[in-house]
Formats: structure tokens, sequence, C-alpha cells
């Protein structure tokens, strides 16, 4: 449980972070400053950050495409991330990478994965490796309710039971795959039904209650570590903004929406459960609000002036460099 | 006639297509209520409603699964991978299920579909949103794989594809989706598959492009006339079966031969072009076989514009192998 006040606030000050970074990288985009495509987390920061905070320093963590809460609640900084998505060879892949692909080894940040379910099997192999190096190490893997969808997943959760590997798969069960609605894409809605099915203990958590995610993911980790085994958690959640920058969202009413967003955004639900608990007072959240824009204003700043990789890099890093 | 671009195009004929046929249909992710990500399938879910324009899960290998036990039905399946970056979940099922159930049943059965799917750079789209894979599908014996460069092409060529026994490989060049505009009829046509057009005329050298390279080559050309070296361009339209003799014919009259592609050089498709013409023309050559391709290397984030083949690096190659000695 999150017993204490500091806790509490840097947890709080992350899904600040994640807000504000992302509402200026949609603001940049528009700008040309940032290429590819570019999925934003905003509604889902509670399941990253309760997540993540459930997590050692040696556990191994695999993210989707839609990754930039994962990076930055796993530790990676603001700059880091923000140059990254500039293509700036600062950028936490130097640059390489973009949006979609966010890596960093000292973080055990196994990456966006840019292709629906092709964490999983990553993931998979990643605890199979920790298994038969005897590390004691966990693998969280998150992915959401459309990798359900992929042969991978499947494939991911028969390996993960068979050989009993310590993976914790983190389902973000957003309601939409991409554009369809999960009733429209999963022949069976209750998504735990399906790890059950492979003898993997599953449970669902509310995604939009930041306390419940950390307790709920605490709990699985536990297992996770005392069996050396798989457990899989749905955190129900729901995305506020498009599915990437060009979608005109034909498949969900603005009512919808706005519902979700007016009575489930999971930074006001935070604030109100802090404060009902009395571990925050009323000037607190605009404090660290202000904090993590100037944050954000200096990742854009430095991002900005730093280096694009230079065209000579072109060809370097696609095999090993030549050693002597 | 009528002004289009290729997304216009391309979902003209794939109306035409199913108000004629009832066997058509178009399956893919998000093809329906969104009507594509890049608003290929617009309209067709409303006209026709979801049990033929049919919006899938996040599954490719089903997708092109499914399509094939509905080919083999006499189906028309029209599935759209909507991204090509995306199909290699279902490379297993188009290897090893659609391009050889003819052969493998002695013709029993067949597997006609076509995969439409999005291909190819220079829109900022990253590593997995940019890919030209054109030569790990031709390499598949029973595919044809086609890649038109222009709306009326578009139009007409999938058409033909749609009309084709054979299962197809429908390549869109994403970057002139609504970049190349042009007239085209109304109502139903086609452009015969296996027929490149000469595009612009020479006699100096050859050059071959697709897709959007094309208008690349084309640029190069331009620039090449106005320092007197006159190339020829073709425009390949189907890449698999390709039109050798179009090829042969050009290069007997210009000794020379260039080819543009945005996959990496090394095994990609110009490869097998330059083993072609020197097996049917080596006599009538003058000077190697230039390609002019992206490089070997993933496809590059930021520098995808200096990855990609484009003019500046395709007009050095006329000029030097035009005065190439």
């Amino acid at each position: 449980m999150i017993a204490t006040r500091a806790r509490a606030l840097a947890l709080l000050e992350q899904m600040f972070l994640i807000r504000r970074l992302e509402e200026k990288c949609a603001e940049v985009y528009s700008a040309g400053k940032i290429r590819g495509f570019l999925h934003l987390y905003i509604g889902e920061e509670a399941v990253a950050v309760g997540a993540m905070a459930a997590l050692d320093a040696a556990d191994n963590v695999v993210a989707t495409y839609r990754e930039h809460g994962h990076a930055l609640a796993r530790g990676l900084t603001p700059t880091a991330v923000m140059a990254e998505m500039y293509g700036k060879a600062t950028g936490c892949s130097r640059g390489r990478g973009g949006s979609m692909h966010l890596f960093s080894t000292p973080h055990r940040f196994f990456g966006g994965h840019a292709i629906v379910g092709g964490g999983l099997p990553v993931a998979v192999g990643l605890a199979l490796a920790d298994s038969m190096l005897g590390r004691e190490g966990v693998t969280a893997c998150f992915f959401g309710d459309g990798a359900v969808d992929e042969g991978e997943f499947h494939e991911s959760l028969n390996l993960a039971a068979l050989w009993r590997l310590p993976v914790l798969f983190v389902c973000e069960n957003n309601l939409y795959a991409m554009g369809t609605a999960l009733e429209r894409h999963e022949s069976v809605t209750d998504l735990c039904v399906k790890p059950r099915a492979y003898g993997i203990p599953a449970e669902n958590v509310d995604g939009m209650d930041l306390f419940a995610v950390e307790a709920a993911t605490a709990h699985a980790v536990s297992e996770v570590r005392r069996h050396r085994s798989p457990f899989f958690l749905e955190a129900k959640t729901y995305r506020f903004r498009a599915h990437s920058m060009y979608d005109a969202e034909a498949y969900r009413s603005r009512e919808e929406v706005a519902e979700w967003a007016q009575k489930h955004d999971p930074i006001d639900l935070a604030v109100a459960e802090l404060t009902r608990r009395g571990l925050i007072d009323g000037a607190e959240p605009a404090a660290i609000d202000l904090r993590v824009r100037a944050a954000v204003e200096r990742a854009c700043e430095e991002a900005d002036a730093a280096p694009l990789e230079p065209v000579g890099d072109l060809l370097r890093d696609v095999l090993a460099p030549e050693v002597g | 006639m009528t002004q289009m671009n290729m997304v216009q195009a391309i979902n003209d004929a794939l109306r035409i297509a199913m108000r004629k046929d009832e066997r058509v249909v178009v399956m893919g992710e998000d093809v329906g209520k969104v009507g594509g990500v890049f608003r290929v399938t617009s309209g067709l879910y409303d006209e026709f409603g979801d049990a033929r324009v049919v919006d899938t899960p996040l599954s490719e290998g089903g997708i092109i699964g499914a399509a094939v036990g509905m080919a083999l039905y006499g189906m028309i399946p029209v599935p759209e991978i909507q991204f090509s970056d995306f199909i290699w979940p279902a490379y297993d099922q188009i290897v090893s299920e659609v391009a050889k159930y003819r052969y493998r049943s002695g013709g029993e059965y067949t597997s006609k579909m076509v995969i439409r799917t999005p291909v190819g750079g220079g829109i900022r789209g990253g590593h997995y949103h940019s890919q030209h894979p054109e030569a790990q599908f031709i390499h598949v014996a029973g595919l044809k794989v086609v890649c038109p460069s222009n709306p009326y092409d578009a139009k007409g060529m999938l058409l033909a594809s749609i009309a084709d026994p054979d299962p197809v490989l429908f390549f869109e060049p994403k970057r002139v989706y609504r970049a190349a505009k042009g007239d085209v009829p109304e109502g139903e046509y086609t452009v015969p598959l296996e027929s490149a057009a000469v595009v612009r005329e020479g006699r100096h050298v050859t050059v071959i492009a697709y897709g959007a390279m094309l208008y690349e080559a084309l640029d190069a050309a331009q620039k090449a006339a106005e320092q007197g070296i006159e190339a020829e361009v073709v425009d390949l339209r189907t890449l698999w079966p390709v039109d050798i003799e179009t090829i042969i014919a050009s290069v007997k009259r210009t000794g020379r031969l260039i080819i543009v592609h945005e996959a990496p050089k090394t095994c990609g498709f110009g490869s097998e072009l330059v083993s072609l013409v020197c097996e049917k023309a080596f006599y009538h050559l003058e000077a190697p076989p230039v390609r002019v391709t992206g490089y070997d290397t993933p496809f590059p984030y930021t520098l995808e514009m200096e990855y990609l083949p484009l003019s500046h690096r395709i007009l050095p190659a006329i000029l030097d192998t035009a005065r190439a000695v």
C-alpha cells in the first residue's frame, strides 16, 4: 500500500508529468517536430504509474507503442524521452527510435514495441533467461486489449505457463483495439478467462484508480515472485485521446469520452483520494503541476537544441562495429 | 473522367467490384466504421454493411487465414493489412497457404484473393510504418505482386486484380496516396496486369521504377534532359510476373540500365531485374547496370530522406551511366 505522504506525492507527480509531457507532444507534433505516429497515453496514467510502483529496479519492463507513460514511470527522464521523440541524438535510443521505440538499459526498459503483440514473446524470453540464469527478477509485460487478438498473445501465455516463467502480464484494457470496440473484436470480453485457460491466475482492477492498481500489482508481483510463475492482471482503463494523431474517432461518441474524462480522470481521482486521506493539502496539486510543466518545457528546449543524428551515421548499428 | 487521387481511385474500384459481385468482401483492421487508417475503404461500410466490410480483430494471420477459407468457397476476399510493416504475422499464411494452394492441391483449390497494403517511406512514419517489402513476396512462387503509381492504374489494376484467378498482393505507395492525382474514367475498366508502361521515352539510358519512386525517376530524367541526356523511364506497375519484354526492348534501344527501388539493395528486386537483363540482353549492354536503392539498413527514423533513392541520387546515376564508355 502507498502508506507515506512522500511516496503518494511522488506517484501523483509522475501522473502529472505523463499528462503534461504528452499534451506537449501533441502540440509539437502538430508543429512537425515529432515524426512517426504518436499514440498518447492520456487517461491511462494510473496503470503505468501504479504498476511500476510495485516493481523493483532489478525487474524487466516490456511495453507497447503507447509507452511514454511507462518510460517516465520507470524513471526515464522527460529530457531523454522528449529528445527521443524529436529524433535527437541525446534521446534514450539515441534518436534512432522515436515515440514507439523508447529503450533504456539502466532502467531495464526493453522497449516500446510498435507491432501489436510483438512484445509478449520478448517478455517470455526475458523471464526464461532469468529463470535459466537463476536471477530473481520479474518481467512485467504491458499490452492492450487489441494484443489479445494476436496469435503471439496465446503462444506467449502458453509458454509462460508451461515453463512456469516469472512474467507479470499487464493487459491495459482501454476498450478499443485502435478503432474497434472490445465487443466487436473479442469473442469473450472477460479477458481474464483467457489466461485462466492456460492455467495462469488472473485478476482485474480499476485502472483509473492509482491506489487500486498499485495494490493489485503489488499482490500480483508477490505471487509471481513466490511461485516463479506467471500472473495476469487486467487493468480496466480508458484512452481520453484518439488512437493516434490521425484518428477522427468515428467509432465512439464525444459524450462517451467526455463522461470518462469527467468522472474517471485518474489524476482527479488520485487527488481526491489523497485529500480524503489527509495526505495532501489544497495547494499541492497546483504546485506539482507547475513543477512538471517547467520540466516539460526544459525537456523541449533541450530537445530543440540537441543535434539530429548525423547523416554519416545512417549505416551505423546495422551490425556490430568492426573490432580492432 | 473525374479528377481523383489514389485513395479515391482505389475506393472507387472497391465500390465497383462490390456492387458488381457480391462475392467480393473487404476485411481488415478498422476498415469498416473507421473507413481504414488512410480512409481507402471510406463509405463502404455504410453502403454494403458489416457482412461485406468486416472489421476484424488485430489478427493479421487470422485475417489472411480466414480469407483463404473464404476463397476456397469461391468468395473473393480483399483483405487489407493496415501497413505492410504489419504483414509478417500473416507471412506464414501467405507463403504456406495463399501462394501454394493451387499447386499443392493439383489445381483442385485456389486461394485467390487481393491483399491490399500500403507500402513505402517518405511520410515520416518511422521504422514500422515505412517499409517496402516486395522482394520477400516476389520470391514466393504463386503470388502476383502489383504496385501502381497513379490513380488511373490503381483503379484499373485493382479491378484487374480482383478479376484475376490468382492471389495478388496489391501494394499501395502511401507517399503518393493523395499527392498523385489524375483523370480516372467513371465505371469499370481494367489495366492489364503484367504490362509495364514506358512513361517517358529516351535513347540514352533506361530507368526502371515503380510506386512512389517513379516520380523521383521522372524528376531526375527531366533534370538529365536539361544536360542533354535522354532517359527512358519505365513504370513497372506489376512487379511479378514482370513485363520483361518491355524492359528488354528498352534496354536494347539504350544499352544502359538503372533500377530504382526503396527497399534495401541486397537481394532487392533490382537484383533479379539485373539478372534477367543480363540473361536476355547481355550483349546489348554498354555499361554496367546500376541500382539506386534504399541502403542495407532497417528503415530509419530521422534520416529517411537520406535513405530513400530520391531524384538527387538518381540523377548522377543517369549521367554517369549514360556517359560511361
